[in-house]
């Protein structure tokens, strides 16, 4: 599938705000074989003074922006064209549960891709008994991690309601779950924290995810928003899958990838400092589409 | 010749014949009667036999050969030196975070020249080590991929910070300094019982135990052959120096603020070493360069020693929610532009579980093995070891693996297995079956004692000894003693300063005399006379609100003062219902209130400025201002009326003790400078707004007698104008004579006189504050009294507040 993609954030300040820095994660990742980066572009307005490039531990692009004077507003625009391959999951070739614990604890390695880094707490996302207790209730005995990942999936999903005004970015998983109402980051922060309460090692997923219009209606503009989704690590063999339980299914060619970490805090789309006293508002505009005929970018 | 004989000459009855020597063993052995060294534990004062140790001696006969007053007496100069150099730290858990005095244990620990040589050399090792781990973890990782190393336990350490991985230091190395917790167990041997290489403090304080001990024990100390510390800090500055860029040559300690447990330490050692004392405020990076926000623009600065752990130092890549730190440090660092002292990231290495693992990192990275051992730990995530925990458990401290804190400072979180032991066996098992990753079991080891005065007697307490490291560029170096640890009781784990330990001075005793002539003072014929440099935006902001809440605090005093002066008679005429009304704005809406913590709030943002200045101020001017803020409580809910008018007399005076002081000690330089432009800036817009307020053509006369009251001018318009106030003469005395200090006219004089001293930004020309002063000043200077109306006095007061603005942009952020 070949995507256009565009993301627009705007800050507004009650006082100027001065000395603004921000670190972005909004470009869409070029991933080998599995989604390819055709071109892309960043503006800011103000122009910033300085700008820089570069990718953070776990490979995501980071785009670094310094804005020095005194401004009321500051906007954002991010365009992208990405092509996304879809990748069937083929047969299930994932251990029993105590084979992955075999296979993580002979895992011998602190790269990125390692899971030991996405297990136990991260800076956002502790580990709830209560979460836990969920977790292994659902756990049969001749689970394998793959069978297991996907019956939480549904079951988060089924248990949990999309709520756009019960949770803010700041709502810890264990609130949510209590309430059992939330968007995309409370239901993968949740799923995160069931994977890793059992031992199995689990990622966030920020991105942008296709929407269609209901059946017969045209497609708005900017009425899609950032999604997030889960990666859970099926052993060896498997490595990485991601599936997305605020929509029950495994992720696919829908799901474009822009960041990877332990959770919210490794891959928040814009994580900002300024000096200014007072409030702000933000606003985000995104908007998925899927270019028809594959001409050439 | 023995200690005792040699000590004669302090004895009172000073006579070198035998039976004085006779006397002085006699007093040794009273003093050592009742010392009782713990059965099974090395104490370093007495052996096993029961006799103090040759290293002991010819201290503890000097010791003896004291009465007990003079011993008293001189505790009390150690301690009034620790006072009078401000000496305090921060105790945390009580409300506030109460500020102690620095618990001095007087009597010095001794280490012998032999041990020192095997602790120097064992250190050395270790140290080169960490680096080496460091290098590895933040690079190739090897010790994990190798399988020397649990990768899990890297991964999930809160310490180990994925945005340096892949940074190579500017300098080739992640550690400058380090230090370590040192134990010696019953065999006599020592052991590192934890690494310090986050952000290690207490180097500061170890100089202040030195000057404190010294004079305690003056003449032990001289004729004892004990090392120096003053080469050390040397040595150490020079590192510092040495690391600097010729683009930036300056270096800064970077400091969480005044609220932190070891301030007092941060602002000491950067004045003890010439180097800037930072906040996160202070700093900003500009395309990769780190830069000092300063009144005459952006300094560069190239090192940082930093005293907050690393993930404070940087909002924007580390943790977000830190205010303390400032963003664009890491890009910095990355950018080459930036070496800090210790790289961030170097926490890692202070893991409780990594102690398991030390031995086999030694062998792996060094091909040998470690010369001091550390104590014996074992990482409970590998079931051989959780089973040897587990059977050996009531011999072992059993805590969180991922712990950095030390041993025997810890918290709840590690408790003794014995004591669980004989309760809960199942519990223990229990825990180490499901958190044993999470858990390290190591080895109880009974610390040594050493003397400490309890209740005038000398008592065995558990030591444990601090060594700070410094890399030189001839190789690590060791600072010779200045800081040991010891207990408030017996058990060991009561070492900690948050649990009433108590700090000690560590004298390590040479064989020869040693070498005293280093000193961080430069030599007379050097002496060079030199201007502050730069002053930090931060420390001028505060200096600038410090003079505008002192003058403010006074003007609603006086209002309050001249309400209370008139309550009796008049307190429903319009005369006190306008000030009544007036003075909601200085935030007092119920003037009968009297002195209330209304009218006290801005004294408290006047202190709260100051306590950010500790570092500029002479002790005796916080004390004064500290003073004031307890007498204004100790007389809130004074009656109304006259008392209350008494009582903020009393207040009017210490405040202008306060600012006597300031007027008479302060250095004559920018700091100064914001300060006065301050206080004249709010002493002009407040006589401003009372004058368009009371002085209208309307005004009657006794809000014209107000105020010249308020304004402090009675006499001086007796004197001026022999005659009962009129609309004219206050206005010309209180807004435009030029030689009244109560006047408007005076301040805005002073206000340009400063401003125009201050930098100007582009050489030559006059900047926006300089011509915003200049008109204002100016501006007033040309009036006659017919002009001035309560229209002229409010666009006064307005241009002043325009005026703080342009400066606050111009010099302040």
């Amino acid at each position: 599938m070949l995507y256009d993609i565009r993301a627009e954030i705007t800050y507004s300040y009650a006082v100027p705000a001065h000395s603004t820095r921000q670190v972005l994660r909004l470009v869409p990742a070029d991933l080998d074989g599995r989604q390819r980066l055709i071109s892309w572009s960043l503006e800011s307005a103000p122009h910033p003074q300085e700008r820089d490039h570069g990718f953070d531990f776990f490979g995501n692009r980071t785009v670094l922006l310094r804005q020095n004077d005194p401004h009321s507003k500051l906007h954002l625009v991010m365009r992208a064209r990405v092509e996304r391959f879809s990748e069937p999951l083929g047969l299930d070739i994932s251990p029993p549960f105590d084979g992955l614990m075999r296979e993580i604890a002979s895992y011998r390695s602190i790269a990125p891709q390692s899971p030991h880094h996405f297990l136990g707490a991260s800076p956002r996302l502790a580990l709830e008994a209560p979460i836990t207790a969920y977790a292994r209730a659902l756990l049969r005995p001749t689970d394998t991690v793959l069978s297991y990942l996907k019956r939480l999936t549904a079951a988060v999903h089924a248990d949990m309601s999309f709520d756009a005004t019960a949770t803010s970015v700041e709502t810890p998983p264990l609130e949510a779950f209590e309430k059992r109402h939330g968007v995309c980051q409370d239901f993968s922060q949740i799923t995160i924290a069931a994977l890793r309460g059992l031992g199995i090692p689990a990622g966030y997923v920020s991105g942008y995810l296709r929407t269609l219009p209901p059946p017969g209606e045209k497609k708005l503009d900017g009425v899609d928003a950032m999604h997030a989704w889960v990666m859970a690590w099926c052993g060896l063999d498997m490595g990485w899958i991601a599936v997305d339980p605020t929509n029950n299914m495994v992720a696919g060619s829908d799901h474009v990838v822009v960041g990877v970490g332990r959770d919210y805090d490794d891959v928040s789309p814009v994580r900002g400092v300024s000096r200014f006293a007072g409030s702000h508002t933000t606003k985000q505009i995104v908007d998925v589409r899927q270019v028809r005929d594959h001409a050439p970018a | 010749m023995s200690g005792a004989e040699k000590d004669t000459t302090t004895s009172p009855e000073a006579r070198p014949d035998l039976s004085q020597a006779e006397a002085a063993a006699a007093r040794l052995a009273d003093l050592l009667t009742g010392y009782q060294p713990l059965a099974g534990v090395t104490d370093e004062m007495m052996d096993a036999s029961g006799k103090p140790r040759a290293l002991w001696r010819d201290f503890l006969s000097g010791f003896a050969a004291m009465t007990e007053a003079e011993r008293e007496e001189r505790y009390q100069r150690g301690d009034q030196y620790l006072r009078d150099a401000g000496v305090f730290f921060r105790q945390y858990g009580e409300e506030g975070g109460a500020i102690r005095d620095w618990p001095l244990s007087h009597v010095p620990v001794l280490i012998s020249q032999s041990d020192w040589d095997d602790i120097e050399q064992g250190l050395c090792q270790r140290a080169d080590l960490l680096e080496a781990i460091m290098a590895d973890l933040y690079g190739a990782g090897r010790l994990a991929s190798d399988g020397i190393l649990p990768a899990s336990l890297i991964a999930q350490s809160p310490e180990w910070l994925r945005p340096m991985v892949g940074y190579k230091p500017q300098s080739g190395n992640f550690l400058h300094f380090v230090a370590f917790e040192l134990g010696r167990g019953p065999n006599g041997k020592w052991w590192v019982l934890g690494d310090r290489t986050q952000a290690p403090s207490g180097a500061g304080f170890a100089l202040e135990n030195r000057f404190a001990a010294t004079r305690v024990f003056s003449e032990q100390f001289n004729r004892g052959n004990v090392h120096r510390l003053a080469e050390f800090f040397s040595a150490f500055r020079n590192t510092l120096q040495g690391l600097t860029t010729a683009e930036a040559p300056r270096v800064g300690i970077l400091s969480p603020g005044a609220l932190n447990d070891t301030y007092f330490e941060h602002a000491y050692i950067a004045r003890y070493l010439g180097f800037h004392l930072l906040e996160g405020g202070d700093l900003t990076v500009e395309n990769g360069q780190a830069m000092i926000r300063t009144v005459a623009g952006l300094k560069p600065v190239s090192v940082l020693w930093r005293r907050m752990d690393a993930g404070f130092v940087d909002p924007l890549e580390l943790d977000g929610r830190s205010a303390i730190g400032s963003p664009g440090l890491l890009g910095a660092l990355r950018a080459g532009n930036l070496t800090m002292i210790n790289a961030p990231g170097a926490g890692v290495l202070e893991t409780r579980a990594l102690l398991a693992f030390m031995p086999r990192m030694c062998e792996a990275l060094r091909g040998e093995s470690l010369t001091l051992p550390n104590i014996a730990t074992w990482w409970c995530g590998q079931k051989t070891e959780r089973d040897f925990v587990r059977a050996n458990a009531e011999k072992m401290m059993i805590g969180p693996s991922m712990a950095t804190s030390l041993l025997y400072e810890s918290d709840q979180s590690t408790f003794l297995g014995e004591k669980v032991r004989s309760g809960a066996l199942d519990a223990v098992d229990h825990l180490l079956e499901t958190e044993g990753a999470h858990l390290v079991g190591q080895e109880a080891v009974k610390l040594s004692t050493t003397p400490a005065v309890v209740d005038g007697k000398l008592v065995p307490r558990p030591m444990t000894l601090r060594v700070y490291m410094v890399r030189t560029a001839q190789g690590w170096k060791a600072m010779p003693g200045g800081y040991a640890r010891i207990g408030s009781a017996t058990d060991a784990r009561a070492i900690g300063l948050q649990k009433g330990g108590r700090v000690a001075d560590v004298w390590v005793v040479g064989d020869t005399p040693v070498d005293t002539k280093v000193s961080l003072a430069p030599k007379d014929e050097d002496y060079i006379r030199r201007l502050p440099g730069a002053l930090p935006s931060r420390a001028a902001d505060h200096l600038f609100w410090l003079g505008r809440y002192v003058e403010r605090a006074e003007g609603a005093m006086r209002l309050m003062r001249a309400y209370h002066g008139r309550a009796q008679d008049a307190a429903e005429g319009p005369l006190l219902q306008a000030l009544a009304e007036y003075l909601k704005g200085y935030g007092i809406t119920d003037p009968q209130a009297g002195i209330s913590p209304q009218l006290t709030a801005t004294l408290g943002l006047a202190l709260t400025n100051a306590s950010h200045l500790r570092d500029r101020f002479s002790t005796d001017g916080w004390d004064a201002l500290h003073d004031l803020d307890v007498l204004a409580r100790d007389l809130t809910g004074t009656p109304a009326g006259d008392q209350t008018a008494q009582a903020l007399g009393r207040l009017l005076r210490g405040l202008s003790g306060f600012a006597g002081l300031v007027q008479e000690n302060m250095y004559r330089f920018t700091g100064w400078r914001f300060l006065t432009i301050g206080r004249a800036m709010e002493r002009a817009s407040g006589l401003a707004q009372a004058m368009a307020q009371f002085a209208g053509h309307e005004a009657g006369e006794d809000a014209l007698d107000m105020l010249v009251e308020v304004g402090d001018s009675v006499m001086t318009h007796r004197r001026r104008y022999q005659t009962m106030t009129n609309r004219a003469s206050v206005i010309d005395l209180l807004a435009l004579d030029g030689l009244n200090p109560r006047s408007i006219q005076f301040q805005l004089d002073r206000v340009l006189e400063q401003v125009s001293k201050l930098y100007p930004p582009d050489a030559g020309e006059m900047n926006d504050a300089h011509r915003a002063a200049l008109a204002l000043q100016a501006g007033l200077a040309v009036r006659k009294v017919a002009d001035m109306s309560s229209q002229t006095f409010a666009e006064i007061a307005q241009d002043v507040s325009d005026l703080s603005d342009t400066l606050a942009q111009l010099y302040l952020r």
